[in-house]
């Protein structure tokens, strides 16, 4: 095992990783964009555990808010209750919590796969949730759980005060989870919960108990999701029963897909690409969630397997030398793509404009810097007529795209048998 | 003994609302074994299009346009994207009804804004049907339970009685057999769905006045209409119907029961008034935990359901 | 889009409308939901403020001639988001933060602006609070930098058993509120407060049901029609009081109800007729009171927005601040801070007063009661429903005092 992780590319993956994760915080020094990167890092780490689920053992979760949301109040607990235990190394608390409700629930969750899987994840999902507001004394009721993270002179000066050290301590962490994470890919086990995902009969045959394999992979998820719910508790010092929430737990879904339940990194791309967006472009435009859901939707229909499969089948390409071949298609495609786009946004904000008029005021809206009156018919036509073409273009490239696809596959595949 | 008969009358009409609201889903998710997480949102365009409706031509009519209208966006998904997401599998068919669900949300946002519309019962069936002690009963509720009624009905009687529905169920079990007699199979299922959506409208056109018409209402119900399905058993739809009138009655029941584990202890002589919130906590303020309680014991200790005929 | 446009274009983000230029001097963040379930209340808050602000820089803004701003964050009703877009608050350097929805998020942000205090001495924030109830708020938690303007819960509720009190025809009383921290509180200080003023009232129900999950009110209206109340005390919002209200007229139960929000941005539709005659609010200002100073102001605003005049309180708040920044000389929010306690403002429904010890505003406050218009006290409906608010008191600001455990600590 040490081999694989010690494999040079994959050192050198690794060092990449780190350097970078060091550096970000030197190129986007803004306060904001450093609170920014924190999110960032903490969603990293919850999708990644979310995918040993999904991804890895083929088990579809609605609830795993639950294990995220429950380390995060233990650590404000154990923070609150000063223990003594430094700062640092707090997230473990929420790990050790996410770790205990996932040997409890999963018990009683894991012993079917599939659907039912799915419907016990929801409904435990939906009590714990409720119960978050029975019970204030632990989940704080309405207002949360606060805390205050600088707890002393801490150690060298570092108090966790400043954002900037806080972000330091959240990169540290997912680090050291990404790495743990992907290790447990390569063990026995983490062949095995592939094996359950695939064909739990066979898995079955070949010695291992499917039921056991799904228990201990939900328990380590469970882990994982805990330390980052631990890592959110810490970053804002404030838990409320959201984190617990069905919101949370469609959230991270989301962005496991997004990313690409089926490659490691895959979640990695959807945390930062969908929380990038969720503040992006919330702050640009009035319709992000029109578009968020779009965009979604678009995703499954036609990259079911995520960003982070197109990134590997241009990467073979890339390889082969045989981009040549797509990229004029490309070039071809993007062209009517981009006019559907942007007809297609100028109708959308038009839209907003007019029909949320009685509540945003004003008819007129700026887009691409330009005012457009959305209550003029002929700007209305103006954009149907620009987004119909680039549809009508856009489906003879795309035409094009596939044709030259299937090429570029022919020749692969012809090169591999040969 | 009268507050027993009523709120077992408000549990049977709450159980029947419930069936209403899942019998379209119990439809679909048997038949094609699709979780839809849009189901709840045709439930609320149900409710939107009958307001709209409604404001030209009178309830009457919406009852029927509104939702034949969402019957026929519902097969248009099944046509256009949901046939296409199959081809990935069931979490990417779910997946898909989870971002249409969203979406929807915020169609609804857009065209109708977000707050509640004011969609009222018509005059017609305004008034109270009888009155049982002093607790009078709307006619709107009976209303309501009689279409209910009526729906499981019409759909037994449609599934088990005519020729359309034998195809049906014999293409849930054997679909590769009944594409070889030359049915076309893609055609049925796309007419499922939409018929699945278009129950959800309907329920959504009654549903919508009764309680209120607000772009929330998807999202209230959406878990608990798999609740029904998932007690009932899949691919049952007088499971369904048993899980439904059950859920509702446990509930309304335990709402009248304010007793807590405090209270109980006190009962034997026992003084727990300093106990923990969890001893404090009263059967009624778990009652709409209950259903999720309910689902996941069943899916423990009997996962094909009440009466389901197989396992998911 | 790269990483680097993504972060500037966050760095524009919540900068919605700018309605000033650059003539703007003093900014004020207004923290609510702009998106998802609540942002139609978000945005008819943020137009109180606009409107508000518009005239009073209309007049002359502050400090002889400096410009007053509201600028819009959306933090998606979620305490986390708030403090995502605090932080791009103080990035932009701006002073004033305002917020109302939720306490949730108002506990957040209170524990935020101290902390932003504390670390950084040089560039203060103040909060002003214009609907957040909770008591702990200017109680335990009280803190320097945060005003509130609206009456807190138990205030409300001071102010709803004294005018109980009066009526005798009250013998029997429930209590039904969501099960969350607001219905927790609402029901704790109606028992109390009743068991003090009023002992021969029976309080012969109090129940807590899970806050927007309950599709049917019968059942619990079969409780309070079962336990023979003649009045009901909600904190219930939204749906959940709309909901309670219909169940309980389809069920021919014949009860006041005592609510917070009766006239909440959404309910008076949702509830309809069902809520005639039977549900009453307690607010600080309604659009039938008489003499009303305000119906010019709100008639003029409901025809520029499509949408009914709420919350008098966000004038008062922003007058107050003008008049605070004006007597402090500079827009330094210590300084204002200082100016605007113990401040006794003209307010249009008579005067308010700052209280020093916990600042928490004192102000008259209103019980009034669903009714159908009928042109001579209930002249105007509210969201075109045809029903509107008609008085049925008038609470003074001192039968809704109550003392403070606030232990101030003044920088």
């Amino acid at each position: 095992m040490s081999q694989v992780l010690l494999h040079r590319n994959r050192l050198m993956v690794w060092g990449g990783t780190l350097a970078v994760m060091a550096l970000l915080p030197v190129v986007f020094s803004q306060g904001f964009a450093i609170s920014l990167l924190c999110q960032i890092g903490i969603m990293a780490i919850f999708a990644l555990s979310y995918n040993m689920l999904l991804g890895q053992t083929g088990l579809l979760s609605f609830g795993h808010a639950v294990y995220y949301g429950l380390g995060a109040f233990v650590t404000l607990h154990v923070l609150n209750a000063n223990l003594g235990i430094p700062v640092t190394l707090l997230p473990l608390a929420g790990g050790a919590a996410g770790l205990l409700a996932g040997i409890v629930l999963g018990w009683v969750s894991t012993k079917r796969a599939g659907t039912t899987f799915a419907m016990i994840s929801l409904g435990i999902g939906e009590m714990v949730a409720a119960s978050s507001l029975m019970f204030p004394g632990f989940f704080g009721g309405e207002g949360g759980v606060s805390g205050n993270r600088v707890t002393g002179k801490g150690l060298f000066g570092i108090t966790y005060g400043p954002q900037i050290e806080m972000y330091y301590l959240i990169a540290g962490w997912a680090f050291v989870c990404m790495i743990a994470m992907f290790a447990l890919t390569q063990t026995p086990l983490g062949r095995m919960a592939n094996a359950v995902r695939d064909n739990p009969e066979r898995a079955e045959f070949v010695g291992y108990n499917p039921q056991w394999v799904r228990y201990l992979m939900l328990v380590l998820s469970g882990l994982f999701a805990g330390i980052a719910g631990g890592l959110t508790a810490l970053n804002y010092e404030i838990v409320t029963a959201e984190s617990l929430s069905a919101h949370t737990s469609g959230a991270v879904l989301l962005m496991a897909f997004v990313g690409g339940v089926g490659f490691f990194y895959g979640p990695v791309i959807g945390a930062v690409l969908i929380t990038v967006l969720q503040i992006a472009v919330a702050g640009l435009t009035k319709a992000w969630l029109f578009y968020f859901g779009v965009f979604f939707l678009v995703m499954v229909l036609y990259a079911p397997g995520g960003l982070a499969s197109l990134l590997v089948m241009h990467k073979r390409l890339w390889q082969a030398r045989m981009m040549g071949w797509l990229l004029p298609s490309y070039l071809l495609a993007a062209v009517p793509g981009l006019i559907l786009f942007g007809g297609t946004i100028v109708m959308v904000e038009m839209a907003y404009a007019l029909l949320g008029g009685a509540e945003l005021g004003g008819s007129e809206v700026k887009v691409f810097g330009f005012v457009v009156d959305a209550s003029s018919g002929l700007a209305w036509a103006a954009a149907a007529i620009v987004a119909g073409l680039g549809m009508l273009l856009l489906k003879r490239a795309l035409r094009e795209v596939s044709y030259q696809w299937n090429n570029v596959h022919a020749a692969l595949t012809r090169g591999m048998t040969a | 003994m009268e507050f027993f008969l009523i709120s077992l009358l408000n549990g049977v009409t709450y159980g029947l609302l419930l069936f209403m609201l899942s019998s379209g889903l119990t439809l679909i998710f048997s038949m094609m074994g699709i979780l839809n997480f849009a189901h709840a949102s045709f439930y609320m365009l149900g409710a939107y299009f009958a307001y709209q409706i409604s404001a030209y031509v009178g309830f009457w009519p919406a009852l029927i346009v509104a939702p034949l209208t969402v019957g026929v966006i519902g097969a248009l998904v099944e046509r256009y994207g949901l046939r296409r997401a199959h081809h990935y599998g069931h979490v990417a068919e779910l997946l898909f009804t989870f971002g249409l669900a969203f979406l929807i949300e915020e169609i609804v946002h857009l065209i109708w804004g977000k707050a509640a519309v004011d969609y009222r019962v018509p005059g017609s069936l305004e008034g109270t049907l009888f009155t049982l002690f002093s607790t009078s009963f709307p006619i709107y509720k009976g209303f309501m339970m009689l279409v209910s009624v009526g729906m499981l009905l019409a759909l037994y009687g449609l599934l088990t009685r005519t020729r359309i529905g034998l195809i049906i169920q014999a293409a849930l079990s054997r679909p590769d057999m009944v594409e070889a007699l030359g049915h076309n199979v893609p055609r049925i299922f796309m007419l499922v769905f939409g018929g699945g959506a278009a129950l959800a409208g309907l329920a959504g056109v009654i549903g919508g006045n009764a309680f209120v018409t607000e772009p929330g209402m998807a999202a209230a119900v959406g878990s608990i209409v798999f609740v029904v399905v998932v007690v009932g058993g899949l691919g049952s739809l007088a499971g369904a119907f048993v899980a439904s009138l059950l859920i509702g009655i446990i509930q309304t029941f335990a709402v009248a029961i304010d007793f807590s584990v405090t209270d109980m202890a006190a009962a034997l002589g026992i003084d727990l008034a300093g106990g923990s919130n969890l001893a404090r906590l009263s059967i009624s303020q778990l009652a709409p935990v209950l259903p999720y309680l309910l689902m996941v014991a069943i899916l423990i200790f009997r996962p094909r359901g009440l009466m389901g005929a197989r396992e998911s | 889009m790269s990483v680097k446009t993504a972060v500037r274009l966050a760095f524009a983000a919540g900068a919605l409308i700018v309605a000033g230029s650059a003539a703007a001097q003093v900014k004020i963040a207004y923290i609510d939901p702009l998106s998802g379930p609540f942002a139609n209340v978000g945005e008819a808050g943020l137009k109180h403020f606009q409107s508000i602000i518009d005239k009073i820089n209309a007049s002359g803004g502050v400090l002889g001639g400096q410009k007053l701003e509201v600028v819009g964050f959306d933090n998606k009703s979620s305490p986390q988001e708030s403090l995502i877009a605090f932080k791009a608050v103080t990035d932009q350097g701006i002073r004033y933060i305002t917020q109302g929805n939720g306490s949730s998020v108002a506990h957040a942000l209170v524990d935020a602006v101290n902390k932003h205090n504390a670390r950084n001495p040089d560039k203060t924030v103040l909060y002003l609070n214009y609907a957040a109830v909770d008591p702990d708020l200017t109680n335990v938690k009280c803190s320097f930098w945060h005003f509130r303007f609206d009456a807190n819960s138990d205030m409300k509720m001071e102010a709803i058993t004294n005018y109980m009190v009066k009526d005798k025809s009250i013998k029997k009383v429930y209590i039904i509120g969501q099960d969350y921290a607001h219905g927790h509180q609402v029901a704790k200080a109606a028992k109390a407060m009743l068991a003090a003023k009023r002992p021969d009232i029976q309080v012969v129900g109090d129940d807590l049901h899970p806050i927007g999950r309950v599709k049917d009110f019968a059942p619990y209206v079969a409780k309070i029609k079962a336990s023979g109340a003649d009045t009901v005390i909600t904190g219930n919002w939204g749906n959940d009081l709309s909901l309670l209200i219909k169940a309980a007229k389809d069920a021919g139960l014949k009860a006041n109800f005592y609510t917070y929000y009766g006239g909440g941005l959404g309910t008076p539709t949702a509830m309809g007729e069902a809520g005639a005659d039977r549900v009453r609010q307690l607010t600080e200002w309604h659009m039938n009171l008489s003499p009303n100073k305000t119906e010019q102001y709100a008639l003029d605003f409901k025809k520029k927005h499509n949408l009914d005049f709420y919350y008098l309180r966000v004038n008062n708040a922003m007058l107050m601040l003008a008049r605070a920044i004006n007597d402090a000389k500079s827009a330094d929010p210590k300084k204002v801070a200082y100016a605007l306690e113990d401040m006794r403002f003209e307010a249009d429904t008579g005067e308010v007063w700052m209280r020093k010890s916990d600042h928490q505003l004192m102000q008259p406050l209103y019980i009034s009661t669903f009714t159908k218009v009928d042109g001579k006290t209930v002249k105007h409906d509210i969201e075109g429903t045809g029903y509107g608010f008609k008085t049925n008191a008038m609470i003074s600001s001192r039968d809704s005092q109550l003392p403070t455990s606030c232990v101030m600590e003044r920088p």
